[in-house]
């Protein structure tokens, strides 16, 4: 059984796909058995939504009008689930790494 | 970039004082700890077999250890340790590595090879935030070289002062700290994670300091408030300091409630308190609602290595403005010369404090000045730019910078290139315009730069500690000037406000503001004392 779903989601946290949202990111993306990927713009590059270093290699910073793509199993889930989590701004407190 | 400071101390050493940026602030004395002392040396295996199960193994050990470092971590801290133990349970990270191993490399070139190239890519980025990850990376790739090497790290004695090009965030989460110490870096960041977790830590850290330390032997002093380290300190700056710091310690604990609150003096008299910056980054680290906007934005970090473009200059001016929102953002032309040299542009002269320094310099070197022009120009509709001219002596000299304004405008406009003519002030630092301010009542504003006043004032140079006794803002002839150079101000409806050290040292505050001053700019980390500070002046 094969799947496929892409969506856009807007980053609104303060500064990007940092280095801990990846990790809740790529975490997430690991519980799906489909293919996921994310990309800066609808051509592409695309890169690995399961792997940390090709996440952070992305350097999507606040702002970025995010891609996500799936295929395989429970790919739509998969796309919904990280669009959610990106919209929810990846759950940190806002002003969480703006120790003064 | 002021030059260190040299004069005899105890038993013959020299004392030595070097600058630097504050990253936290606080203050700390003990020995010095040497960060960048060379690892030791990896042993090759005799196939490439061997070669990969050594790596893994590494990677194996490097992740348990920092798996039990998160353990007893704090949220922030764990949160760095999760993120490296991510980066080192991905393929995609030790994958060349692998590969070249199997291609005859040994194990630590191989790591350091692919790690190298992984790092070269964070440093290349224009965001600061993903730049600073460099650092995150390097301390991975270290970590897996010391766990390969098995080196058994010698840890820096208690309440020491680590020092060296950058450190790792490991090595600051391994610190026991609870007993004091500090950091004292050639390089480093104010964004970076280790910057992070010292201000919310409280641990006193410089970055960027202007001169190598030389031999790391000895006690030192290092002030993380204003940004200095003093290597081999006397008895008498040893005594001083001491006094800094107690101080600092009772102002914290007060000053903490003030920092979110406007600044209102005993007397119910509101109090402007903006902020000093140098690098466009500052501002990552500062809460806009806790400041009245940029009282200086210095732009000499821009010409550090080479001259900027302007495009570069716009996109540092921008940041700022939109950052500051509907609150004005004071840019300063740029005050080369003097103690800030910048190769190709600062001419070598025997008496650099009084010869082509600050707007001297730029009207001599119109190329540079009109990029420089232009890009302010052109940033000004991101925000409510103000824009002042150093080291002005004369009339003249304000009205030929004010001329080129208006011409780079019009060449902008002839071309359609948005742009917004932002009010033209001064900075009141050469006594000539202290003196006879009346020259200037032209000007949108003036802002004194009292360390520049009080030391052509007192004829005595800011960056040699053998007359610093001499150099106070609070003697009678400096408070004079400040306080005429205001009730001028006031006289003709021109704002004054005060952006040099003494702004934000609670020590002057009373002084300033009885010499009438009610707009002060002072460096982020004393916004906050500075705050309670004025709360206690009765005017």
């Amino acid at each position: 059984m094969s799947a496929a779903a892409e969506a856009t989601v807007l980053i609104t946290h303060d500064v990007g796909l940092h280095a801990r949202p990846s990790v809740k990111f790529t975490k997430l993306a690991k519980t799906f058995a489909a293919d996921v990927e994310i990309a800066l713009a609808a051509n592409g590059p695309w890169f690995d939504a399961k792997s940390i270093v090709k996440v952070m290699a992305a350097k999507a910073p606040k702002g970025t009008v995010l891609h996500i793509r799936a295929r395989g199993n429970g790919a739509d889930d998969a796309v919904r689930a990280l669009i959610e989590l990106v919209q929810r701004d990846f759950d940190e407190d806002a002003g969480h790494v703006r120790s003064a | 970039m002021r030059l260190a400071r040299f004069f005899a101390g105890p038993q013959g050493m020299r004392a030595m004082r070097i600058e630097g940026v504050p990253a936290s602030a606080g203050y700390a004395e003990g020995p010095l700890f040497d960060l960048d002392r060379s690892p030791a040396v990896y042993a090759g295996k005799a196939t490439a077999t061997e070669e990969k199960t050594s790596l893994q193994a590494a990677i194996g050990t490097a992740v348990s250890r920092l798996a039990a470092m998160a353990e007893t971590a704090d949220s922030d801290a764990a949160g760095i340790l999760e993120f490296h133990i991510a980066m080192l349970e991905d393929n995609a990270l030790s994958g060349p590595a692998f590969a070249s191993i199997a291609s005859g490399q040994t194990a630590d070139a191989a790591w350091r090879e692919a790690l190298d190239a992984e790092i070269a890519g964070y440093e290349a980025s224009d965001q600061d935030y993903f730049r600073a990850r460099a650092t995150d990376l390097r301390d991975i790739r270290d970590q897996v070289l010391r766990a390969l090497t098995e080196d058994v790290d010698s840890t820096a004695p208690t309440g020491a002062i680590l020092c060296g090009e950058d450190i790792a965030p490991t090595r600051f989460l391994e610190t026991d700290w609870s007993h004091g110490g500090g950091i004292a870096l050639k390089a480093g960041s104010t964004a970076s994670h280790v910057a992070m977790l010292a201000r919310s830590r409280g641990v006193p850290m410089v970055v960027g300091l202007r001169e190598p330390l030389g031999d790391l032997a000895g006690m030192a002093l290092l002030d993380a408030e204003h940004g200095s380290i003093v290597l081999a300190p006397s008895p008498a700056e040893i005594g001083a300091f001491r006094l800094s710091s107690a101080s600092f310690v009772a102002r914290q604990g007060v000053a903490r409630r003030f920092l979110a609150r406007p600044a209102v003096t005993k007397a119910g008299t509101a109090v402007r308190v903006q902020v000093n910056i140098a690098d466009p980054s500052d501002v990552d680290g500062i809460d806009i609602a806790t400041c009245d906007g940029v009282g200086l934005m210095r732009t000499e970090f821009l010409f550090g290595k080479n001259l900027p473009d302007e495009e570069t200059q716009y996109r540092a001016y921008r940041k700022v403005l939109e950052w500051a929102g509907e609150k004005p953002v004071t840019i300063r032309t740029v005050d080369a010369g003097g103690d800030k040299p910048v190769p190709g542009f600062t001419v070598e002269e025997g008496n650099p404090f009084l010869g082509l320094r600050g707007i001297r310099l730029s009207l001599a070197r119109l190329d540079i000045f009109r990029v420089q022009i232009r890009a302010l120009l052109r940033a000004a509709p991101h925000g409510t730019l103000k824009v002042m001219f150093p080291m002005i002596a004369m009339a003249d000299e304000y009205e030929r910078a004010a001329a080129l304004f208006a011409e780079e405008q019009a060449a902008l406009a002839a071309r359609g290139v948005a742009h917004r003519m932002p009010p033209l002030g001064i900075m009141v630092e050469v006594p000539s315009v202290a003196i006879a301010p009346e020259a200037f009542a032209g000007v949108a504003f003036f802002s004194i730069g009292s360390n520049d006043l009080t030391q052509y004032v007192m004829a005595a140079a800011r960056d040699n500690a053998a007359v610093a006794h001499l150099n106070s803002v609070r003697h009678p002839a400096v408070l004079r000037l400040i306080g005429s150079v205001t009730a001028f101000g006031r006289e003709n409806g021109i704002p004054v406000s005060l952006c040099g050290d003494a702004g934000g040292d609670p020590a002057s505050i009373p002084s300033l503001l009885k010499a009438g001053l009610r707009d002060l700019s002072v460096a982020p980390a004393q916004l906050a004392m500075a705050k309670a500070a004025i709360s206690d002046v009765p005017v």
